[in-house]
C-alpha cells in the first residue's frame, strides 16, 4: 500500500515558515527552500523522461 | 428540518495502455476485470428502475436519451457497497453511500487503491512490459474531461429552482480550495497557453447554468434527478462541477463545506445576497487567477472575490451552526469542517502558498513553479505539464501527489479495511454484507435494491428505499441469524418482491 508522507506541521508553524521565507537568513525559511530542492530533486527522478511524446500522446475520450 | 446528509463520490479514471495497442473501454474492461475476477463470483448491477434522463424541473427525457451506461459492460458491486464498472471509456468507482463527509473520504481513498490494485492484477496477464495506468484527474489537456461527481441527500421539500440558485455561489467558488490545479487552458476559443496555470481541472468545460447534460454543454447545477431512494420523501443532489482531489483534506472540505451549505438550505438559513450575476464566466475567470485576486459580480451589482464570497459563506455556516446545530453532518464532524473551513480561508488570504499541505492547486504550483526555475522552463514546456499529469498517477512509484506532503487524515489501515468492508452508518451496510456472506446467492444490487437466488424460481427482489435503513446497528443481528438468503428473504417477509433480473453475461 502506498503511504502518503504526512506533515504534522501545525498551521500556525507553516504560517511562521512561509512568512519567514522572503528572508534568506532564516533558519527555517532556509528549511522551506532544502524541503522544496529535496523534493525538486526528487521529481527529476520519477518524471517520465520523454514527456514531449508522453504529453502528446495522453489523449482520453471525452466523459461526464 | 435539514435531514442526514447522506453522501459519496463517483471517480472517472482517465487510463492508459502501455505496451500495447488497447481501445480505452477494453482497458478499463481488463481494469476492472482483473480485479473482479480474484473473486469467487462477480455481482452484476441491476439496471431496473434506473432514469437518468429524469429531470429535477419536472420532466423526462428517458424515451429520447440513449442509456447513460451500456448494460452489457462491465459492472460490479463490491463488498464494501461500492459500484466499479466501464462508463463512457473510462474505469469509474463510486464509493458506498456514506453518512460523513470523512466516511465517504475513507472510501474515496479505499477507490485509489482498488485502482492500483487493478493495476497490478491487470499487469500480470498483460504480455511483458505492458501494463494499463489510470489518472486521478478530469482533463487530457486537450478538451476531453471527465467527471468526479459528488451526490448528497436532500429532502424532497425544497424547491429545485431555490436549491440551484443558493448553491450556484459556492460551487463557482470553491475551487479556491478544492481545486486540483492544471497548467495551460482548454476553454474552447481561447488561444493555447493563454493561462500558464489554473485553480480548477475542470473549470474550462462549464458552459450552461443548469441543465440535465453530463458530457456536453455541461452546467454547473446538473438537474438529474434519479433519486435511488423513496422520491416521495428524497431529491439526490448530483453535482458534476468538482474536480477529483488528490488531497484527503481537500476531498473532506468539499464534501463537508457543500453538505452543511445544502443543509442551511433545508432549514431555510442561507441567504440570497451572494448569487451571482454570470456564474458560467466567473467559475473560469476564478479558475483563470492563482493570485485569487479576480472579482466576481453579484446580482446586487457588488463586486467580490472567491475568497470574500467564501468567508461570507463560511460565516453565515458558522452562525447556522450556533443557532441551529450541525446534526445532518454530525455535530463533532461539523465542527471539524467549519474549523478547517475557516483556517484555509484564512491561509489563502494570508498567502496561498501556506496551503500547499492542504490545497491541490496550490501544491502542484508549488512543483510546476520550482521546476520552472530550477530548469528555466518556459509556458508551454511539455515537462510543466508532464507534472501536471503525474501529479494524478495512480502508480505510486510516480505518482507526484505523494509525494507533495500532502496532510492526510485516514491511516492506511483503515484504508484496507474499507477496501472490503461497508461503512456500518447506511444501506450500503446491507449491501456489503450480503455480498460477503452470501456471494454465490446474490445475483445482481444496484443502490436501491438487491436480487437474491433463493435456490427456486423467482428470483427476490429487496427493496432499500430508506438510506438510514440497513444500517449495522439495525441489521447485524439479523443476518447473523439468517443461515441462508431464503431465511433473509423469509424473515422480512412483506418487503420482498419477484425480479425480472437477467444476467446480462
Amino acid at each position: 500500500m502506498a503511504e502518503r508522507a504526512q506533515k504534522k506541521k501545525s498551521n500556525s508553524d507553516r504560517a511562521k515558515d512561509e512568512v519567514q521565507v522572503e528572508s534568506k537568513v532564516d533558519p527555517k525559511g532556509e528549511k522551506l527552500i532544502a524541503e522544496l530542492d529535496d523534493l525538486l530533486d526528487e521529481i527529476d527522478e520519477v518524471l517520465e523522461s520523454n514527456a514531449e511524446d508522453f504529453v502528446k500522446s495522453y489523449v482520453q475520450k471525452g466523459g461526464q | 428540518m435539514s435531514i442526514a446528509k447522506i453522501l459519496g463520490i463517483e471517480t472517472e479514471y482517465g487510463i492508459i495502455a502501455n505496451g500495447i495497442e488497447s481501445s480505452p473501454i477494453t482497458a478499463s474492461s481488463l481494469l476492472i476485470n482483473s480485479y473482479v475476477s480474484r473473486f469467487d463470483t462477480s455481482i452484476g448491477w441491476d439496471f431496473e428502475a434506473e432514469m437518468p434522463g429524469s429531470d429535477a424541473r419536472g420532466f423526462s427525457l428517458d424515451e429520447v436519451c440513449p442509456p447513460e451506461i451500456e448494460v452489457n459492460m462491465v459492472n460490479t458491486v463490491l463488498t464494501n457497497g461500492a459500484r466499479y464498472y466501464v462508463d463512457h471509456a473510462h474505469p469509474e468507482i463510486s464509493t458506498p453511500e456514506c453518512r460523513f463527509a470523512s466516511e465517504a473520504v475513507l472510501y474515496d481513498r479505499a477507490g485509489e487503491e482498488i485502482v492500483r490494485q487493478s493495476m497490478i492484477a491487470a499487469k500480470k496477464v498483460l504480455p511483458d512490459g505492458a501494463e494499463l495506468v489510470a489518472y486521478k484527474n478530469n482533463s487530457d489537456g486537450k478538451g476531453n474531461s471527465y467527471g468526479c461527481h459528488e451526490n448528497y441527500l436532500l429532502s424532497r421539500q425544497i424547491p429545485f429552482g431555490e436549491l440551484a440558485t443558493l448553491i450556484t455561489p459556492h460551487f463557482v467558488t470553491r475551487q479556491i480550495f478544492c481545486g486540483a490545479g492544471k497548467v495551460g487552458n482548454e476553454f474552447e476559443g481561447m488561444p493555447h497557453n493563454s493561462v500558464a496555470y489554473q485553480i480548477s481541472q475542470r473549470a474550462d468545460f462549464f458552459e450552461e447554468e443548469i441543465g440535465l447534460e453530463t458530457t456536453l454543454k455541461r452546467p454547473i447545477i446538473n438537474t438529474r434527478d434519479e433519486p435511488h431512494c423513496d422520491p416521495s420523501k428524497y431529491r439526490r443532489l448530483h453535482v458534476i462541477v468538482g474536480d477529483a482531489n488528490m488531497s484527503e483534506i481537500a476531498t473532506f472540505l468539499k464534501l463537508g463545506t457543500t453538505a452543511i451549505l445544502l443543509a442551511m438550505i433545508e432549514d431555510g438559513q442561507l441567504d440570497l445576497k451572494l448569487t451571482l450575476a454570470t456564474p458560467v464566466s466567473a467559475i473560469r475567470q476564478i479558475s483563470h487567477d492563482p493570485t485569487l485576486r479576480q472579482k466576481v459580480l453579484l446580482d446586487s451589482g457588488k463586486m467580490l472575490t472567491a475568497l470574500e464570497l467564501q468567508e461570507s459563506l463560511c460565516e453565515q455556516a458558522e452562525r447556522y451552526a450556533t443557532r441551529h446545530g450541525l446534526e445532518s453532518v454530525g455535530n463533532d464532524e461539523g465542527k471539524l469542517i467549519l474549523r478547517r473551513w475557516r483556517e484555509v480561508i484564512e491561509g489563502l488570504k494570508e498567502d496561498p502558498e501556506s496551503q500547499s499541505h492542504i490545497v491541490d492547486w496550490v501544491a502542484k504550483k508549488r512543483i510546476v513553479d520550482g521546476m520552472s526555475k530550477r530548469h528555466g522552463l518556459r509556458v508551454g514546456d511539455p515537462r510543466l505539464k508532464m507534472v501536471d499529469l503525474q501529479y494524478h498517477d495512480m502508480r505510486p512509484e510516480r505518482c507526484l501527489a505523494i509525494r507533495a506532503g500532502l496532510e492526510t487524515m485516514v491511516d492506511s489501515e483503515s484504508v484496507t479495511q474499507a477496501i472490503d468492508s461497508p461503512p456500518e452508518t447506511t444501506r450500503a451496510y446491507f449491501r456489503g454484507m450480503c455480498l460477503k456472506k452470501w456471494p454465490k446467492d446474490v445475483v445482481a444490487a444496484n443502490w436501491d435494491s438487491i436480487v437474491f437466488d433463493i435456490g427456486k424460481d423467482p428470483l427476490k427482489r429487496l427493496p432499500m428505499m430508506e438510506p438510514l435503513k440497513g444500517t449495522r446497528v439495525l441489521i447485524e443481528e439479523l443476518i447473523n441469524r439468517c443461515a441462508s438468503p431464503a431465511e433473509l428473504v423469509a424473515a422480512l417477509g412483506d418487503e420482498i418482491t419477484n425480479s425480472n433480473f437477467k444476467p446480462s453475461n
